[in-house]
Formats: structure tokens, C-alpha cells, sequence
């Protein structure tokens, strides 16, 4: 496998404030790689270093082979980045948005705006102006221009942000076949939904990256213990005496029922005493699989800052 | 039932956004209003809070709305006094701190000068922002603003909360503690305070899986209702997971076979909706077939699977799991 992104040590501070601390990671050719983080925690400055549109306080970083502080250009004309809110023109058609950016990046003739049109699967609506679109096909369009120079890496800025899980389900199919093209894909979010769609997953946290690996890894090295679906009544009183029992490592809420972290070599009938002892009435405790959301509220509690208040 | 709305149409020119809905919301429960887009959810919530004048359709019937027994259209300010509605975007005076925002909405929503003091702090503290009072509201987080939304949304302490895509743009922390809060709201009951109603939109399915009861719309129609257990059910036996190393070889197979109705990617897994009318043995069989294709190197196993996967199999129009 072929590196596209290798960071070493980053580190981007502004004046006191430290928004990016030693950051290392390498992304290899044909990945999805997820950059979960709540707001503030330097998820979009890690992005501005590897675009080289910031310069990194210490560390260094290449993308693509290109260092991102020596050859910034280059890594900006080899790259696609789509961001949360793009820069559509409403008042012009699909086409002629898609024209407009292929221009910007000195693509010539129109056979590459028929591919990307099929790829995005928008031939239908490319004579549409954009503020007849729904969010889900503008996202598409989005996706279209970010694709037209036909990059070798993408980066994705929350790129389905508030849509519904059918419109995330085919765009993340697009994502799929440019990957199976040999497209690598870093996506950064903090929706768990998107990513679940990612091959690796790293997360951030006050400019640091606490992990980065599989899903499935990450779930096991994280949480070396259980999680448990727990249904319990009355639920808040539950919820309390769960966070205040010594052997739950974290309690939430999950629907009609709990959801707890424990130990390794906690029972399931431990649970269920516990909540019986306290008052608890019909209570069930069943061990179920930690999803992502566990894994990223484990490592959030470990050190609350105001920043995700 | 705090919340009665009945044969509820609403027709932008020819296109009918809502079409003959029937919703009932009772004090204590916290009811999802789940959809694509364009499914009249939205629409919906702007019906119920009065925003949106209800179309008359002879061939349904009358619509009706009642929010704690009073009628919208004929008793309109008895309803709204009652109602807290957190709009999917909303507007905060950024310049006044968070104190000012909420008491600006707290003399619009009527309370006294002796009131709106007391009660503001209280619900800032139930909020979670007691500590940020004087903050201007320009430089709240994003969780922050969603939050003095929610503070301002009950300020008059409301029987009826309509929330509209609450959490887009919000952190996994915030949206947690956002949960946590609308659900303390819904299970409170004392002497002081009632059990609130709740009505939200959400696109996310794992916070439908949070409420107690859950409505699927499809071009302005309610499909299906039920708790998140009881519409998982309908899935019964119809959801597969498979992974293995080469997901797209494994993506392409599963698509061939015919009992596969749809595929759904992840980052190291897929799901799998296979057609279950006569066949116990499909494990079996579509292992069989993958073997012959791919050889050994998948892992497949049936799933109770999730309101994801019951939303995609309603989307699709799988009517077969109603």
C-alpha cells in the first residue's frame, strides 16, 4: 500500500490556546479513514495543516508525498475537499456549476462533465438550477465538483450532515465506488452514523487524537469490558444508581432503556442485584455489542471540557 | 392525550405535504416523527404548533388539533400558551447574554417581573448553563445555543413540547445530555410540574430508538407507529450481517442473490435485507453461494438489526414487514 497522508507530531497552536497537539497519523491509498470529534476539538485545523492552508507550529506532514509547508499547491490542485456548507451558485444549473468549478481547476471539454454528472448520478438533472434541489441531491452536486479534477484523495467535511438515512446511505455508496476506483476518502464528523461508514476511525479531543483504528478495534482496546442493555423502572432512578455504583464505568440513556460500561468480570446478575437492592422493578440486564458512540462517550467522560458543553 | 391532531391535510399547491395524518401524544411520553425528507414532518410540526393553517379536504373530514383539550383554531391562545416549539433554525440576539435572550423570551411568552427572574435561573440550571450566564450568546458553542434553545422553548413551562430536528449539528456529548434532559422532561411528575408531552423530528435513528413511541411518514402519510422494540420486531428474521476482507467482492455477490432485497455498507460490515416468505434455510443457502464465489473468507450471521434498517425497508416500500 501507497501512504497519501503521513503526519508526524503535529502541532498547531494559537497564541495559548493549543488547537492541534501532536497529531500522528498515516492514512494508506483505497482507505476510509473517520476523524470523530465534538466542535473545537481541531478536527477542521488538522484539515487546513494537511491542505497546507495553515503552517503547522512544530511537526510536519506530507500528503500525497507533498510536504504540506514546501508544496502546498501542489497538494490543493491534487486534492478534493468538500465542505459541510459548499459553495453552490443557486441561480445556475447543475451543469453550469459543475462547469464553473472544472474551469477553476482548468479542466477542458465536456466529457469529463458528462463522467462526473453519471457518477453522481445527476445527467437527469443537470439543466435543474441548484435551488430547485433538494439537500440530498445538492449534496451530490457538492460531491460532483469536489470530484471533477479527478483527485486522488478526498477530503469529506461532515458531508451528510442532517439528511436522512436514505439520501446518507446512497451518497455513502457513491463514496464506495470512488474507493473501489482506488480514491482514498478522510471524512471528518462527529455523527456516529457516519462513522460507522468508515474503515478506520480516529478521535479527537481537545486537539488530540486519543485513538485511531477499526471500528471493531477500537471497540475492543477502548472498552475492555462489557456494555449492557439495561431495562429498569422507574428509568432515571436507575440511570442515577447506576453512575453511582462503583462497578459501572459509564451510564446513558439508550431509548427506553440503559445502557451501561462495566468491568470485564462483572456479571450480568451483579447488574441486576444492584438496581434490585435499590428499588429497582423489573429489571432486565442483557450484554450486548458496544457500538461507537460507547467507545467515543467512554473516552469523552475520562475528561470533560467546557468545549463540549 | 395531550396532543390530538386528526385528519390533518396541508396542500402547497398541488402537492399535499401532509395527508389525512392522525397523531396522538399522551403526558409522559416522548413520540419521534421519523421520515426522508420532503415526508412532511416539518410540515407537521408547524400544524400542531399553529403556524401552519390546517387545508380542508371535504372527502376527509375536519381537522382537528387539541393541545390539552383546546382547539387551535377556535382557542388558539389557551393552545399556545401551552406549547414550547424549538424550530429546526432559530433566532438568538446574539449581542444580549444568555440571561437577556431568555428573559426577552420569557416577557414575550407573558411572565411578570417578579417571575421571570426565578424562573430563568431554574431552567438555566436545569439546562446546564447556570455557569454561562453572562455569556453573549454570539459566543456560545453550538451545543450551548441548542441548549438556551431548549431554555427558551420552556420558559413558560409548557404541557406540550414540539421539537424540530433538535440535535443536527450538535456533539455526541451534547446530544446525550440533550436526551437526557427531554426525557427527564417527559418522566417528571410533582405536584408543581406535569409530565410534558413530546413531539420531535429527528433524521437520526438512534435517537428515535430513544423515544418511547415512534411514527414513520412517507409522502405526508403516517406508514406505521409503534415502539422502537415493537418496529425493530417487524424486521423479524429479515436482516443479515456480513463482513469479511474484500467487501466490495462480497457487495457484488450479495446483490446477485435473489432473496437479497437490499444492501447497506459500513465501514466493516454490511447489512444484508433478504426476503423471508418461505425459507428457513437462507443462512444456509446464501453461505453455500458465497463460498462457491468468494471462498471462506466471510463471516455471515442473521441480526435482530435496527429502526435504520426498518426505515430503509419502508423507504424501499417493503410493505411486507408492516
Amino acid at each position: 500500500m501507497r501512504t497519501v497522508i503521513h503526519a508526524e507530531n503535529l502541532i498547531r497552536r494559537f497564541g495559548e490556546f493549543t488547537a492541534v497537539d501532536h497529531v500522528s497519523f498515516s492514512v494508506e491509498a483505497g482507505e476510509v479513514v473517520g476523524y470523530l470529534g465534538p466542535n473545537g476539538s481541531g478536527k477542521t485545523t488538522t484539515i487546513r495543516l494537511l491542505l497546507g492552508l495553515l503552517l503547522p507550529s512544530e511537526g510536519t506532514a506530507q500528503v500525497l508525498g507533498y510536504d504540506v509547508v514546501e508544496k502546498p499547491e501542489l497538494i490543493r490542485a491534487n486534492v478534493g475537499y468538500m465542505s459541510q456548507k459548499f459553495a453552490l451558485y443557486y441561480e445556475l444549473t447543475v451543469r453550469e456549476n459543475l462547469a464553473f468549478y472544472a474551469g477553476v481547476y482548468g479542466v477542458r471539454g465536456s466529457r469529463r462533465l458528462g463522467e462526473v454528472l453519471e457518477q453522481v448520478e445527476l445527467q437527469r438533472y443537470q439543466q435543474e438550477r441548484v435551488e430547485n434541489l433538494s439537500t440530498g441531491w445538492r449534496q451530490r452536486l457538492a460531491l460532483g465538483i469536489a470530484i471533477v479534477h479527478s483527485p486522488r484523495l478526498l477530503f469529506l467535511d461532515e458531508p451528510t450532515s442532517g439528511i436522512d438515512p436514505t439520501a446518507r446511505r446512497a451518497f455513502w455508496d457513491l463514496i464506495y465506488q470512488l474507493v473501489a476506483q482506488g480514491v482514498t476518502a478522510f471524512v471528518t464528523t462527529h455523527y456516529m452514523d457516519e462513522a460507522e461508514y468508515c474503515q478506520r476511525v480516529g478521535i479527537m479531543r481537545d486537539g488530540r487524537l486519543l485513538a485511531i483504528d477499526s471500528p471493531s478495534n477500537l471497540k475492543a482496546s477502548v472498552l475492555p469490558g462489557k456494555a449492557w442493555d439495561v431495562f429498569a423502572e422507574p428509568l432515571l432512578p436507575a440511570l442515577l444508581s447506576l453512575e453511582n455504583c462503583g462497578f459501572v464505568e459509564r451510564a446513558g440513556l439508550a431509548g427506553d432503556h440503559l445502557r451501561a460500561i462495566t468491568a470485564a468480570d462483572i456479571s450480568a446478575d451483579a447488574v441486576l442485584n444492584h438496581l434490585a437492592a435499590e428499588g429497582m422493578v423489573n429489571v432486565q440486564v442483557r450484554e450486548v455489542e458496544p457500538s461507537l458512540e460507547d467507545v467515543f462517550l467512554s473516552l469523552a467522560a475520562r475528561n470533560r471540557s467546557e468545549a463540549m458543553i | 392525550m395531550q396532543i390530538v391532531a386528526h385528519h390533518l391535510n396541508k396542500a402547497f399547491s398541488d402537492n399535499l405535504a401532509v395527508d389525512d395524518l392522525n397523531l396522538q401524544v399522551a403526558a409522559g411520553e416522548v413520540y419521534g416523527l421519523v421520515g426522508p425528507d420532503g415526508a412532511g414532518k416539518t410540515s407537521t410540526l408547524r400544524l400542531i404548533c399553529g403556524a401552519f393553517q390546517p387545508t380542508l379536504i371535504e372527502a376527509v373530514g375536519k381537522p382537528e388539533i387539541r393541545i390539552c383539550g383546546f382547539d387551535v383554531s377556535s382557542q388558539t391562545e389557551q393552545a399556545r400558551s401551552r406549547i414550547g416549539y424549538l424550530a429546526q433554525r432559530f433566532s438568538l440576539y446574539e449581542e444580549l447574554t444568555v440571561l437577556e435572550n431568555l428573559r426577552f423570551f420569557a416577557e414575550v411568552r407573558g411572565l411578570a417581573a417578579r417571575e421571570w427572574r426565578p424562573r430563568c435561573i431554574d431552567i438555566l440550571n436545569f439546562v446546564g448553563l447556570d455557569q454561562f450566564i453572562d455569556r453573549r450568546a454570539g459566543n456560545l458553542s453550538g451545543g450551548m445555543r441548542q441548549k438556551l434553545g431548549l431554555a427558551a422553548a420552556l420558559v413558560h413551562q409548557p404541557q406540550v413540547l414540539l421539537l424540530d430536528e433538535p440535535t443536527t449539528g450538535v456533539d455526541p456529548v451534547t446530544r446525550q445530555d440533550f436526551w437526557r434532559l427531554i426525557i427527564q422532561l417527559a418522566a417528571n411528575s410533582d405536584q408543581k410540574n406535569e409530565a410534558v408531552a413530546v413531539l420531535v423530528s429527528t433524521p437520526y435513528m438512534d435517537e428515535a430508538a430513544r423515544c418511547s413511541r415512534v411514527g414513520f411518514m412517507r409522502r405526508g402519510r403516517m406508514v406505521v407507529e409503534g415502539t422502537p422494540r415493537a418496529l425493530v420486531a417487524k424486521l423479524g428474521g429479515r436482516i443479515f450481517e456480513l463482513r469479511g476482507s474484500d467487501m466490495s467482492a462480497l457487495r457484488q455477490i450479495a446483490e446477485s442473490y435473489p432473496d437479497v432485497l437490499s444492501v447497506q455498507m459500513f465501514g466493516d460490515r454490511m447489512h444484508l435485507r433478504v426476503q423471508i416468505d418461505h425459507k428457513d434455510s437462507l443462512q444456509e443457502e446464501l453461505s453455500e453461494y458465497i463460498v462457491g464465489r468468494l471462498g471462506e473468507d466471510f463471516r455471515l450471521r442473521q441480526i435482530p438489526g435496527g429502526l435504520e434498517d426498518v426505515f430503509h425497508a419502508l423507504v424501499e416500500g417493503d410493505e411486507s414487514i408492516l
